[in-house]
């Protein structure tokens, strides 16, 4: 959906990822970008140079959140430590919403610093969208859940992900942030179809899009983030759109990052698809 | 393995974060027996499906090297002096056998060093023969993660230290300020090991795909520190880091405000423990303080 309760009821267009080896082009050249994500936790630090260089962006930015370590998915309770940092941060980017992983990472004060895949179970979905529920009362911000890649599946899985997703998001009365490559990635690494999933997730509830690249393995894809976006991505990403509307879109970028063009025009292919669903709708 | 409940849950976490934590093989693998000896395939098999391409043991693999490879790659950046000194595949081990013992406590990969001076303090083994070296090397380079991000406060105002009586007048220092004191020249040899990356780094860039593999082995071995007792002071100023090196006595009295000595008294008992005579200690003081303000590094002082 366009604006909805999800997404701070804002109408974002395409974004990229806030990412270090670019700070120096955009704050000389300040090139037209819709929106930045930060990863939250980069700058959940007390000062220093990622906090000059972040408010330098939001004097001229939208910026939007993402996390990867706020784990909803963990048996444990949330961080309360975690929270107050997120909040300070949220409080000085005054993020429209916020998101992170449908995942856990952590036992016991341990951190594995790894988006690590959930047993799709009624019980870990009460679990989860406790911990949400929990993240979204403190932070006092809307709350996106983002599908992860995968590489491996538990028994104890009584569900599919995307029956997971669902259930976990309206227990939460939460967002999702849907991630087409990860979709894309964990159809292949499990053998589902990956329009089944995006066919049955609750669309009313997407309030962000993820694009990125991935690569192939000869027994399972990994989801990499250093290559542009592959052709069955995108096609996936049309299908979504058509199903879900022009919803704000990023595109992932982490490792082996070229030029800030480079990858701002990977981002604005996706206007392609967005422009083309338009005019079929409209035709 | 079924999951239930919120127990059971922590339970199948438990279970698969210990899986990750177990560090690889030789030959980067996961272990092929679990802590009690028994089958690691058996151990996967109780909660990880297989599919038609990988066994339960080779999906869990997967998650256990990503979680290797992350965190010594992060070691492996934050520590480019230690490794220069001990060399790649002893700093290798060294890392491996640190976050065995004490893996990640933080929600960032920022602090994934804090705990190494204490491990190495504990297990001197990994840094023979050059203990005192590696320990000063290892507070060098953690001293540079503290001045990147840590806080820094309101520097005091002259009205604040004009409001307090002389003999009352504490200062603090900022959290980015570490102040240490080194058996070795660790800091010229930090900073020549970077130019020495520099320069492998400009010929890699320059190089084709296949050659790339050739250049680590290019790296010559920097020229270790040599002995020298020295006070520096790792800090920041305009976002950038800096290392500066200070005078005994200098050193004598910042540690001494940082441990809440009244500013006379720290002044006082540095003059009076130095060795060097014949020096103008009103005018070089000031000059310190001036520095020191002009630097940021007081702030007002808090137990």
């Amino acid at each position: 959906m366009p604006a909805n309760s999800f997404n701070g009821f804002t109408n974002y267009g395409i974004g990229i990822g806030l990412r270090v080896p670019h700070y120096r082009h955009i704050l000389a050249n300040k090139p037209v970008v819709d929106w930045f994500e930060i990863i939250s936790e980069n700058f959940m630090v007390d000062g220093g140079r990622p906090l000059e260089v972040l408010d330098q962006i939001l004097e001229q930015y939208r910026v939007v959140q993402h996390g990867v370590a706020m784990y909803f998915g963990s048996a444990e309770r949330l961080n309360r430590e975690h929270l107050k940092k997120l909040k300070r941060l949220v409080k000085r980017t005054n993020t429209p919403w916020l998101s992170d992983h449908l995942c856990w990472g952590s036992v016991d004060g341990r951190y594995t610093h790894d988006l690590l895949p959930m047993p799709y179970t009624f019980a870990a979905a009460r679990a989860t969208a406790a911990n949400i529920r929990e993240a979204r009362d403190f932070l006092e911000v809307p709350i996106c859940v983002e599908n992860v890649s995968s590489y491996a599946e538990f028994h104890a899985s009584e569900t599919t992900e995307w029956e997971f997703l669902s259930e976990v998001t309206e227990l939460a009365d939460c967002g999702i942030l849907l991630d087409v490559n990860n979709i894309y990635v964990s159809s292949k690494n499990h053998n589902f179809d990956p329009y089944e999933y995006l066919n049955n997730v609750p669309h009313h509830r997407v309030g962000q899009i993820h694009i990125a690249g991935h690569s192939k393995f000869e027994k399972y894809i990994l989801d990499t983030h250093d290559h542009p976006v592959l052709d069955p991505v995108w096609k996936m990403y049309a299908h979504a759109i058509k199903l879900i509307g022009k919803t704000a879109t990023l595109l992932e970028w982490d490792d082996r990052i070229p030029t800030f063009d480079e990858v701002h025009g990977e981002a604005l292919k996706a206007n392609k698809f967005v422009k083309k669903h338009f005019e079929t709708a409209a035709a | 393995m079924t999951v239930k409940s919120r127990p059971q849950l922590k339970e199948l976490q438990t279970l698969m974060a210990s899986a990750l934590f177990r560090p690889l093989t030789a030959e980067d693998r996961m272990q092929p027996r679990w802590i009690d000896g028994s089958s690691m395939a058996a151990v996967a098999d109780r909660f990880i499906k297989p599919n038609d391409r990988l066994s339960a043991f080779e999906r869990l693999e997967i998650y256990n090297r990503v979680y290797w490879f992350r965190v010594l790659d992060c070691l492996y950046d934050d520590y480019p002096g230690l490794r220069a000194i001990l060399g790649e595949k002893k700093f290798m081990e060294l890392a491996t056998a640190y976050l065995a013992k004490y893996p990640s406590v933080s929600f960032t990969l920022r602090n994934l060093g804090e705990r190494l001076e204490k491990f190495l303090r504990e297990e001197p083994q990994w840094i023979a023969p050059h203990k005192e070296m590696a320990l000063d090397m290892t507070r060098f380079e953690w001293a540079q993660v503290v001045a990147f991000d840590d806080a820094a406060f309101p520097p005091i105002t002259t009205d604040e230290i004009l409001d307090t009586p002389r003999s009352k007048l504490r200062l603090g220092l900022q959290p980015y300020l570490s102040l240490l004191e080194l058996n070795y020249a660790v800091d010229k040899f930090f900073i020549a090991v970077q130019k020495r990356d520099a320069d492998v780094l400009r010929d890699e860039a320059s190089n084709t795909f296949e050659a790339m593999p050739q250049a680590k082995r290019r790296r010559r071995k920097a020229r270790l520190p040599r002995r020298e007792h020295i006070q520096v002071a790792v800090h920041r100023y305009d976002n950038a880091l800096y290392y500066k090196r200070l005078e005994p006595e200098a050193f004598a009295i910042l540690r001494a405000l940082r441990g809440g000595m009244t500013v006379e008294k720290a002044c006082t008992n540095a003059v009076a423990k130095s060795a060097r005579k014949n020096v103008d200690w009103a005018t070089r003081i000031k000059e310190w303080f001036d520095d020191w303000s002009s630097l940021g590094w007081f702030c007002p002082f808090k137990r």
